[in-house]
């Protein structure tokens, strides 16, 4: 995957609080990181000496023949050796350790990132991409762990490498690092040129790629359509536009960007030509030696790398900053609210719900259930009808208690819900939903999910009860089947099925159904009909209605529209009143 | 990848025009060291002021030259990779858009997706990255080890003796390396996997408690991706230092063997000097060649892919089929076809439309409603049997006719990032009173109306900034803006209330009478007016005829029938 082409490039918004946050990752691991300082300093220090050593080999070897001084040769040959390899080692042991370090904190990242994730309130998912938040877990965390295994190690060497060779220049010859007063003010003015004229055109490459990829996905996505209106022109020729945009926009990023490594290059070129010259000139005027002279051309080397790498890490620390800001923004949502310290646990319930004069919104000053009330008796079975999307959720959001009202209360059994543990409440609920959920593991480990220490028995019982007992017996390994994304066939039916019988397994006095609206096939969804009057039997039931049959039975129809209840009642007095409901269901006559 | 050298083909002048220039700022960098060492072991014995500044001079004309040529070059090569990409990139949609459902289902949308995103990225990359650096590293190694060979054979072959050493360690550490790569490639999908079942299945988790237990399964998965991700790392962190001690141990080697050269007269200190230099150069060249494989690797990859959309023949081509004389407009004839090839999604379909008629089909999800629509419009081909419009066989209808006899509605349709005109336009230019037509009738006029901007508002990318009904009614009116001669829509109706739904019908019946329709839906009350219904059950028809006959002669139907509406069906 390139980092350049998906999503724009979003800015920190408070760098410095992300920086601090970020800090205080980095010092969970004290320990470590200062031997990773340590090291990284040794480390670089003996590379340092290397120059200076080669150096004094050369003077040992002097400018004629047969006066070698080998004696000095080989000791300065051998420190350099045992120097060398003390160092290559050191680096290793550095990256080692670095990447120890570096995986704590994305470990702990990670962690954090998904306790708060499973603690935050249902509505978050509603309102946030799956894959959104997949490629905050994966992708950004990623992107923080390489700058901080990679950029913190460079900076480290970079200002060690950028001091210590100035230092050895300085000491070699103090009037030929004047030189550096000319080139190095040069490649600062052209770092600060290339990355301001650079940023905005990067950016726009990143933007302009993200369009063409956002209009492929659409189009690509809609193709049928496309191909069934016959506009497959018209398509090309947007694309061909988007296209042109895109790669206009590399090019101008590219053609710009192009020029940084020759510039680099010219500088460290041109320092060299004038060490030369002027180092020839000192060389003449017996102000430095030939192997001085080779080592200053090596530390002249050594210095000018990193501050012209300077504008890369800075850029990366740019996009890193912004990964962790939205790593830390998932972090700082709010999670739901702690249960009160003297709650009570409901260890079993009667089934009795009362709404009493509840009043709720998502948004502050957006109140979408006004005073409601209403009562429902054990075993009785709530209505829920109304167009899709009209909120019925919302209901199941606050009798389960994944939301609390904001004024008036609900109440189980007579207890308010706040003064109970929202586990020992959810505890009292079955659910079954329109979108099945099963996660990939065994067929016994998903219907079991819901109960511990769940035997086979039990679990063989309730798939009999839920009609699905036989299929499971034909797949490969019955129980013990493997369910994956790709790998068995089973029917939406047989999903619906499964579900059924987990919730089956449930010693719950209470269920939330959501009846399913994609009609599976007729025979199948007999079965489900039957298997769901079973489950629901001796139970209080709330079930989001898309059948007017179930609904012509419930003790209480609630009829929402735009989130709103607007109707409440039994069938016949819901028809006599002449409202919504009566016009929803005569409509389907007419 | 030979597809994509034929794209850069028509560059090639300009290519190497681009290269010969790069060459030349190479050999610049390349002669830098040289004059150095040039200049102490020569110029400088002679201690002449004006020849040290003459070939300081020279040097600094080198500088020059190196930069001038690589930014010229650099340019001259973002240029062709512009141009290629941009006409791979063309083709390769173009080649998409014509691509037959059948080919689609096979390469699969999100790969495609990513063949025309990340493929077509990593090409642009390659070709920039090839012309840039594929010619100055292998120029700078080569040249670089022939230089260091003529000004100091014996030298030269101390630093030559260890580039086997860092090639055979480049080697095993990336084979030892690669596979890591692939396992924490896998962990990481376990990992991310749990994460979206939990996306997924948050109501469940916290009705059912078990936070804690997906907490302790995350943390499983994210100690497996830790420990995979730290074995990868730490056997990739060998290189860097081995590589560094590997030049710096032939480094020392060229001092020392430097010194007995020039204590028997046959070498000078400069020369170990411009050594020196000539290290790093080779160095570098040699970390940009293993850059360069790896990308190489990459964009070839991608460029296969690419290639192989590309050279996909064209399918569904125009057959010659007689035509038959007959009233129907629509007639399905024995039709019976299947994805796989395996079992039949449709099975003996038969039946046939009369101008201006409705045909409802009804039936589980997976019995094979939207595949009707699709073998008629032909996305596929039949396997046996015919489908006839006005008598012509399907397959013998030129595609630009055959698709603009429909206003079609697809079962989860798409909505462009666009304005609601041209979401109903959808490229005909059609002129604003069918537009507005169209979505009076289709009950998205009240909707559009109270907009500030109306027509001219803004859908976003798959329409989530207006709901589902309003979806589905402007989709319905993209249908009908060109007065099709075949109406399909399916499942068009099931976000839209039962009153809404009921006042569209009235319309349809009203103003475009002379419509032919095909109405796929989940709501017995959507299709309970059609002149016929088909009822289908796992691809075979189980019944056909209407509500009335339906109820009595077929069983499904009736049950269907009556769990959605109670008892109160012949209402």
């Amino acid at each position: 995957m390139p980092k350049g082409p998906r999503g724009k490039i979003e800015k920190p918004q408070d760098r410095r609080k992300v920086m601090l946050r970020l800090g205080q990752y980095l010092l969970q691991q004290k320990g470590l990181l200062m031997i990773c300082l340590i090291l990284t300093f040794a480390s670089n220090f003996l590379v340092l000496l290397g120059p200076m050593l080669s150096g004094r080999a050369i003077d040992a070897i002097g400018t004629e023949a047969g006066k070698v001084n080998f004696e000095l040769v080989f000791w300065n040959c051998g420190l350099m050796l045992v120097f060398y390899i003390a160092s290559s080692a050191m680096t290793y042991l550095l990256s080692v350790l670095m990447i120890r370090f570096s995986q704590k904190i994305v470990y702990q990242m990670r962690r954090d990132v998904f306790e708060k994730l499973v603690e935050l309130p249902v509505g978050y998912f509603d309102q946030h991409q799956a894959g959104d938040i997949v490629s905050r877990i994966s992708y950004d965390i990623d992107t923080v762990n390489t700058s901080l295994s990679n950029d913190l190690l460079q900076i480290a060497t970079s200002v060690i490498t950028v001091v210590g060779s100035l230092a050895m220049m300085i000491a070699i010859s103090p009037v030929l690092v004047l030189v550096f007063a000319f080139t190095v003010p040069l490649s600062i003015v052209l770092t600060k040129v290339m990355t301001t004229r650079l940023r905005p055109l990067f950016s726009k490459r990143s933007s302009k790629l993200g369009e063409l990829n956002g209009f492929v996905e659409e189009i690509i996505g809609g193709q049928k359509t496309v191909k069934a209106y016959h506009q497959e022109k018209t398509m090309i020729d947007r694309f061909d536009q988007k296209n042109l945009e895109a790669v206009d926009a590399y090019y101008d990023a590219d053609y710009y960007g192009s020029m940084t490594g020759p510039s680099v290059s010219f500088i460290n070129n041109l320092s060299l030509a004038l060490i030369s010259m002027f180092g020839s000139l000192l060389f003449l005027a017996d102000a430095l030696t030939l192997g001085t002279l080779s080592s200053f051309v090596l530390y002249s080397r050594k210095f000018s790398g990193p501050i012209n790498e300077v504008a890369n890490i800075i850029s990366e620390l740019q996009s890193s900053m912004a990964a962790a800001e939205r790593v830390f923004r998932l972090i700082d949502e709010a999670p739901e609210l702690q249960d009160a310290p003297e709650a009570k646990d409901l260890e079993s319930c009667q089934g009795q719900v009362d709404v009493e004069h509840v009043s709720f919104g998502y948004l502050p000053g957006k109140t979408i259930i006004h005073d409601l009330n209403l009562h429902a008796d054990p075993g009785s079975l709530v209505a829920i009808v109304g167009p899709t999307g009209a909120g019925k959720t919302t209901l199941i959001n606050l009798l389960m208690r994944f939301y609390d009202p904001d004024a008036g209360a609900v109440k189980l059994d007579g207890y308010d819900l706040r003064a109970l543990k929202r586990r020992s409440v959810r505890a009292q609920y079955a659910m079954v939903l329109q979108d099945t959920w099963l996660f990939q593991g065994t067929v016994f480990e998903n219907l079991a999910y819901g109960k511990k220490d769940a035997t086979l028995e039990e679990v063989m019982n309730a798939a009999k009860a839920a009609h699905i007992h036989q299929t499971i017996m034909r797949f490969p390994n019955g129980y013990d089947t493997l369910l994956t994304e790709n790998g068995l066939n089973i029917s939406q039916g047989q999903k619906q099925l499964l579900t059924i019988a987990r919730a089956m397994l449930l010693d719950a006095k209470m269920l939330i159904l959501d009846e399913a609206t994609s009609n599976v096939d007729t025979r199948t969804e007999i079965e489900i009909q039957k298997a769901m009057r079973k489950l629901m039997e001796g139970k209080t039931c709330f079930v989001i209605a898309h059948r007017l049959s179930t609904i012509q039975n419930a003790d209480t129809i609630l009829v929402v529209q735009d989130g709103e209840i607007v109707e409440q009642g039994n069938h016949q007095s819901l028809l006599d009143q002449g409202g919504l409901y009566a016009t929803l269901y005569r409509s389907q006559f007419q | 990848m030979k597809q994509i050298v034929g794209y850069i083909r028509p560059y090639f002048g300009r290519m190497t025009l681009g290269l010969l220039i790069k060459f030349c700022g190479a050999i610049m960098d390349l002669l830098l060291p040289w004059i150095l060492s040039y200049m102490i072991d020569e110029i400088v014995p002679l201690k002449e002021k004006k020849l040290i500044f003459l070939w300081g001079g020279i040097m600094l004309g080198c500088a020059v030259i190196s930069l001038v040529t690589n930014i010229v070059a650099n340019q001259m090569a973002s240029w062709v990779a512009r141009n290629t990409t941009e006409r791979v990139r063309h083709d390769l949609f173009s080649r998409i858009m014509m691509l037959s459902s059948k080919q689609i289902d096979e390469f699969t949308l999100p790969s495609l997706e990513l063949r025309l995103t990340s493929d077509t990225y990593n090409v642009h990359r390659m070709i920039s990255m090839m012309q840039r650096m594929g010619i100055r590293a292998p120029i700078l190694l080569l040249g670089g080890i022939i230089i260091t060979l003529t000004l100091e054979p014996v030298l030269s072959l101390v630093l030559i003796l260890t580039l086997p050493f860092i090639a055979i360690l480049v080697y095993s550490v990336s084979r030892k390396g690669i596979p890591m790569y692939t396992a924490l490639q896998k962990g990481t999908d376990h990992m991310v996997r749990i994460v979206r079942e939990n996306i997924a299945g948050i109501r469940v988790i916290k009705a059912l408690s078990k936070t804690d237990y997906e907490k302790e399964r995350f943390h499983q998965g994210n100690e497996e991706v830790v420990r995979l991700e730290k074995r990868a790392g730490i056997t990739m962190a060998l290189t860097n230092p081995m590589m560094n001690l590997f030049l710096n141990c032939g480094l020392t080697g060229v001092i020392l063997v430097g010194a007995w050269r020039v204590n028997a007269g046959l070498s000078q200190p400069g020369k170990i000097i411009a050594f020196l230099s000539y290290f790093t150069i080779i160095l570098n060249a040699m970390l940009s060649i293993t850059r360069m494989f790896v990308m190489l690797s990459k964009g070839s990859a991608s460029a296969d892919r690419i290639s192989e959309v590309l050279m996909t023949p064209e399918d569904l081509l125009l057959e010659e089929r007689p035509r038959k004389e007959e009233s129907a407009h629509l007639v399905f004839d024995h039709v019976s076809f299947s994805y796989q090839k395996k079992e039949y999604n449709l099975e003996d379909i038969h039946f046939s439309l009369e101008h201006g008629e409705t045909l409802g089909i009804i039936g589980a999800t997976g019995s094979g409603k939207s595949t009707i629509v699709s073998l008629l419009m032909r996305l596929y081909d039949v396997d046996q049997g015919e489908i006839r419009i006005d008598g012509r066989p399907v397959q013998s209808i030129p595609p630009e006719e055959l698709h603009t006899m429909f206003g079609v509605v697809f079962q989860n349709d798409f909505l462009v990032a666009e304005t609601i005109h041209e979401n109903i336009d959808f490229g005909r230019e059609l002129s604003l009173d069918q537009i507005e037509r169209a979505a009076a009738a289709a009950q998205a006029g009240e909707f559009i109306d109270s907009l500030d901007d109306g027509l001219e508002h803004l859908v976003t990318a798959r329409g989530t900034n207006i709901s589902g009904g309003q979806k589905q009614r402007l989709l319905v009116a993209r249908a009908l803006a060109d007065h099709p001669k075949i109406l399909i829509l399916d499942d068009s109706s099931s976000a839209l209330d039962y009153r809404t739904d009921a006042r569209l019908r009235k319309q349809l019946k009203e103003k475009y009478s002379d419509l032919t329709s095909v109405i796929i839906a989940q709501r017995v009350s959507s299709i309970m007016q059609a002149n016929k219904i088909l009822v289908l059950e796992e691809g075979r028809m189980i019944g056909l005829g209407t509500h009335e006959e339906l109820l009595k002669s077929c069983e499904v139907y009736r049950q269907i029938s009556e769990s959605q509406m109670g008892g109160n069906a012949h209402a």
